[in-house]
């Protein structure tokens, strides 16, 4: 039990390895095998998880290279444990949809993503700076080949621009490490890239500065936030339906987890410091990326947009300072992946039956396909955030933790909900309402066994967390509020401690 | 009438020239068996050459750290110890490369080894050596080797490769000559240790910074002629090209990493004896070598000219450790050129493999980057393996070479060149673009017409195939023995004092 994090990093990787033994009409179910029982370990992990605990769980420490100060260190707290198990499952929902007609050389798309899981997972659960960083720039090179091999006409450079783009910025985040490592080896007098010791070491302010920004070029190219996005649309354009699910759904999210994870607690001072930098590109990420996606054709690509526009919520979160905020975005991250995960998979669906994404093909899809068009219009409402739904509950939080930084910042931020359900109504209303125009839709099936068994498990958290958030949003909240607590004693400026804000109500005492 | 000088066997220390005695002995015995029989087959020799390095290797791990010997002029020193075992590592993957199942001429001839394990001779005298003389000994001594191997292989390029080498190599022979006088005009020594106490007592007289500098410049060019720094790197892609596959992944390995260790004896020592213009060109040339190599590498068709280039950078981004000349930096040059050289000559055995008698891909090329394509589809394992080759080249953990290079980028950090992990990390993201491309070949295209597992695997044997099992091993298992290595590394330079 003490080891069940390397078990859920090591487990699909072996099993991607025996995996080239597996045979080519086999490997399906082989995936789904594993995947499923990726799933259940992971699921494993929620259960045994002590939720009263805001600490590192399920630590692992073995040293690697000791000298060096590198370590094989594991954990996991309420901020990781639902990334964890979202991705686990977004894995497994993502090989159920997988069509055997339509793809070919299933074996090797089954081996890359589990290949590609052990990094996800690794990425979450790493406590050693060198490790995140080995599985965050492993977990390239299964994506660049799952767009390249099975994308669109111009996949190659779709791959290749998705690759190098990450890859250049997290070589000067690498360098951000580096530097970090030498100052608590100055510091203390001994090498560590280990993070619960890192959160130790105070530095100066202008070095915070400095060192915010070289993490920020590695984290923010992957969010990706406004200017750094150019990469995201084009690989979503090209990328086959299950890389698109995993991109969205769990690569970003690696992005938003550093800057959670990594600048926040290292570098408070820092971070308060460049909130009103951090704020304006979110607002600019948030109102422009969602205008840019009104102006789509493009099925595939409002929801690309649409995604990155939500990462800019999720940004807003993680840099309102306080407990909801982050809290709320941290949910927010949980919710976005399984709702745009699932509105990928539908887009999926339909460029399957038709060959086709361009809105103005559909139309009266309500009427050939009810049962789609019904799963399809819960997600829309998740995604705009309606009340009731899961996308509701994080988008709320993050404004609710917002409106205490700026208020103007908030209304403007909470534009994004109108102009979000304005794109995302009308593309529901082009494809699925009004007289089926185009001949070619009339004899289209509805959804099928195996897409109902991948998407209706997403329509029911959609609805569950979107109740009761409870369960899941209790653990998130102790880590968090841990978190906050421990960067207002670690910031050292007055105007720093009093950006963050521990509990409103334990202020308001004072 | 001078006093005949005596001097006992003892105080000569005969125990440091062994690693050398045994490759020069090595070398005559092969000659002597085929005195005595002709014709016989090289994997013969083949085996006896691996023996004879292996009783080397063995040899030269049983030495005593820092003795000298044989008049003072050999300094067993842990660089030299280290360097060496990386040379003799180096050259047993190498040799076994040629029993590859069709037939190359330059094998047939016994000669082939002789001039080899007296090229190793001519390196060990060169590593383990603190006297410019013996230094320039042991360079020329492999380097006309070493011309030779590369003329053997008998083709119309490898002549013109080999002059193209000899010519550019006499050149810098010229060169070290004239910074050597210089060193000995102001110091009167040949030792570098008194060289050192000569150029500080006498760093403040007036012209003599010039003259210093002067000296150091002769000596620097010839030695990025060796390490084919920038503006000196003419030569390596067309030797490359013309050289046999694993010659030429040999070439990017062990001679330079021998011209490494005499860089950081020579200009390390002027570094600490702060004449800073050392430093300086050293840095510019390291960063000017990473970059313009990198970009020349991206128009490359070919993959080996590819692979030349990319062992240029690779040699400037090591180089960038001179400069910086802390105890890490010099570490992670060992640590660095101990895992690219698995890396590195893996990738040139793919190459290897796959060679033809005649180019049947290309009217220009032997390796154009279509040979690759589709690779996945036809030969999974050989794809998989050459792009693992390629990720660790270009960087991306955990694969060896990744190791090597946050060593050194952290030992830029430590000294404060930020400016210069960051240019590092630039070239490593512009050098994944190359890299990727052959991956990209190899997994996402689809198979040209000449691409079938025969045409691959055209050269392939039970030999090499074992060579390329061993490399691909150590370049993905690098995690759990980098520790061990650089701890002895570690330790073998701070006992010499660097």
């Amino acid at each position: 039990m003490s080891h069940i994090l390397s078990v859920l990093i090591l487990f699909p990787a072996l099993a991607g390895v025996l995996g080239f033994v597996v045979d080519k009409k086999s490997a399906k179910a082989y995936g789904i095998a594993v995947a499923a029982v990726e799933f259940l370990l992971s699921i494993w992990l929620w259960m045994a998880y002590d939720g009263s605990n805001a600490g590192m769980q399920f630590t692992e420490f073995s040293p690697i290279i000791a000298q060096f100060g590198i370590s094989y260190n594991l954990g996991v707290d309420g901020i990781s444990l639902f990334i964890v198990l979202m991705s686990t499952m977004m894995t497994l929902l993502g090989i159920i949809s997988l069509n055997e007609e339509k793809i070919e050389n299933m074996k090797n798309m089954i081996v890359s993503l589990l290949f590609l899981e052990m990094t996800m997972v690794g990425v979450f659960v790493s406590l050693d700076a060198i490790l995140f960083y080995l599985f965050w720039e492993l977990s390239l090179v299964p994506m660049l080949y799952i767009i390249g091999a099975w994308g669109g006409p111009t996949r190659v450079y779709a791959a290749v621009k998705f690759f190098l783009y990450t890859f250049a910025g997290s070589l000067v985040m690498l360098v951000g490490l580096l530097a970090m490592a030498y100052f608590y080896q100055q510091a203390s007098g001994v090498w560590s890239f280990n993070l619960l010791d890192w959160y130790q070491l105070v530095l100066p302010e202008d070095m915070q500065f400095w060192l915010f920004l070289a993490l920020f070029a590695g984290f923010a190219i992957k969010v990706p936030m406004f200017p750094f996005h150019t990469w995201l649309p084009h690989a979503h354009g090209q990328a086959p339906t299950i890389g698109s699910v995993i991109l969205a759904a769990v690569l970003l999210k690696m992005g938003t987890y550093g800057f959670v994870r990594f600048s926040l607690p290292l570098f408070p001072d820092a971070s308060v410091e460049m909130i009103p930098f951090i704020m304006i590109l979110s607002l600019i990420m948030v109102i422009y990326t969602a205008m840019v996606a009104f102006a789509q054709k493009d099925m595939k690509q409002v929801i690309a947009y649409s995604s990155v526009s939500h990462m800019g919520i999720i940004m807003i979160g993680v840099f309102a300072m306080n407990p909801e905020g982050i809290g709320g975005s941290v949910f927010l991250m949980l919710s976005h992946g399984i709702v745009s995960g699932a509105l990928f998979l539908l887009v999926g669906v339909i460029y399957e039956r038709t060959g086709t994404k361009i809105m103005d093909n559909f139309g009266g899809l309500a009427s050939v396909m009810p049962v789609y068009a019904t799963i399809y219009g819960v997600m829309l409402m998740a995604s705009v955030g309606l009340p009731l739904t899961i996308g509701f509950v994080g988008e709320f939080l993050v404004l609710l933790g917002f409106y205490q930084v700026s208020a103007i910042g908030t209304v403007l931020a909470g534009t994004t909900i109108i102009i979000g359900a304005v794109y995302m109504l009308s593309l529901y209303k082009k494809s699925f309402f009004g007289p089926v125009t185009n001949e070619k839709l009339k004899g289209l099936k509805d959804l099928d066994g195996r897409e109902l068994t991948a998407l209706l498990p997403l329509v029911a958290i959609v609805v569950w967390l979107g109740v009761y958030p409870k369960p899941v949003l209790e653990p998130i909240d102790n880590s968090v509020k841990e978190l906050v607590s421990f960067m207002e004693s670690k910031a050292q400026t007055q105007e720093a401690k009093d950006v963050i804000i521990v509990s409103k109500s334990a202020k308001e005492e004072e | 009438m001078l006093e005949p000088v005596k001097i006992s066997l003892e105080a000569l220390n005969l125990m440091t020239l062994a690693p050398m005695l045994i490759a020069i002995a090595g070398g005559l015995v092969i000659l002597t068996i085929d005195l005595i029989k002709e014709n016989l087959h090289k994997s013969l020799y083949v085996m006896l050459t691996v023996l004879i390095i292996l009783i080397d290797l063995g040899v030269t791990l049983s030495l005593n750290v820092n003795e000298r010997g044989f008049f003072d002029v050999v300094l067993m020193d842990g660089i030299a110890i280290v360097t060496q075992v990386i040379i003799l590592v180096a050259s047993m993957l190498f040799i076994p490369l040629a029993l590859t199942s069709k037939r190359f001429h330059e094998y047939s001839y016994p000669e082939f080894f002789a001039l080899f394990l007296f090229m190793l001779a001519g390196l060990q005298f060169m590593v383990s050596s603190d006297n410019l003389i013996l230094i320039f000994i042991g360079l020329e001594t492999s380097s006309l080797s070493l011309y030779t191997l590369i003329a053997l292989h008998n083709r119309h390029n490898s002549f013109e490769a080999a002059v193209k080498y000899f010519t550019m190599g006499a050149l810098a022979a010229g060169f070290y000559s004239m910074g050597a006088a210089i060193l000995y005009g102001i110091s009167g020594s040949l030792e570098l240790y008194q060289i050192a106490d000569a150029v500080q007592a006498r760093l403040d007289e007036a012209g003599m910074l010039a003259l210093i500098i002067g000296g150091a410049a002769f000596l620097l060019a010839s030695f990025a002629f060796k390490l084919s720094l920038f503006p000196f790197h003419t030569w390596a892609p067309d030797v490359y090209e013309g050289a046999s596959a694993p010659l030429a992944g040999y070439m990017s390995i062990v001679p330079k990493v021998a011209a490494f260790v005499v860089s950081m004896r020579i200009f390390e020592m002027f570094i600490h004896l702060n004449v800073t213009w050392v430093e300086n060109a050293i840095l510019t040339l390291a960063v000017i070598t990473m970059t313009l190599a990198n970009i020349m590498a991206l128009v490359q068709e070919d993959v080996k000219r590819m692979l030349a280039y990319s062992s240029i950078s690779h040699a400037g981004f090591v180089m960038a450790a001179i400069a910086i000349a802390t105890t890490k930096s010099n570490s992670a040059i060992f640590l660095y050129y101990g895992l690219f050289l698995f890396t590195n000559l893996g990738a040139f055995a793919m190459l290897w493999v796959s060679r033809h008698k005649h180019r049947v891909h290309h009217a220009r090329f032997d390796h154009p980057y279509e040979k690759f394509s589709g690779m996945i589809g036809i030969m999974p394992v050989g794809a998989v393996v050459m792009a693992l080759f390629m990720l660790s080249l270009a960087g991306v953990p955990p694969f060896s070479v990744f190791w090597g290079k946050i060593y050194i980028m952290s030992a830029a950090v430590d000294v404060g060149m930020i400016w210069l992990a960051i240019v590092m990390g630039i070239n490593s993201a512009i050098s994944a673009f190359y890299y990727l491309k052959l991956i990209v070949y190899m997994f996402l295209r689809e198979p040209s017409a000449t691409t079938r597992e025969e045409t691959v695997y055209y050269n392939v044997s039970k030999p090499l195939m074992t060579v390329l099992g061993l490399t691909v091993f150590v370049t993905v298992g690098s995690m759990f023995y980098v520790d061990p290595l650089l701890e002895y590394i570690t330790e073998m330079v701070k006992v010499s004092g660097y």
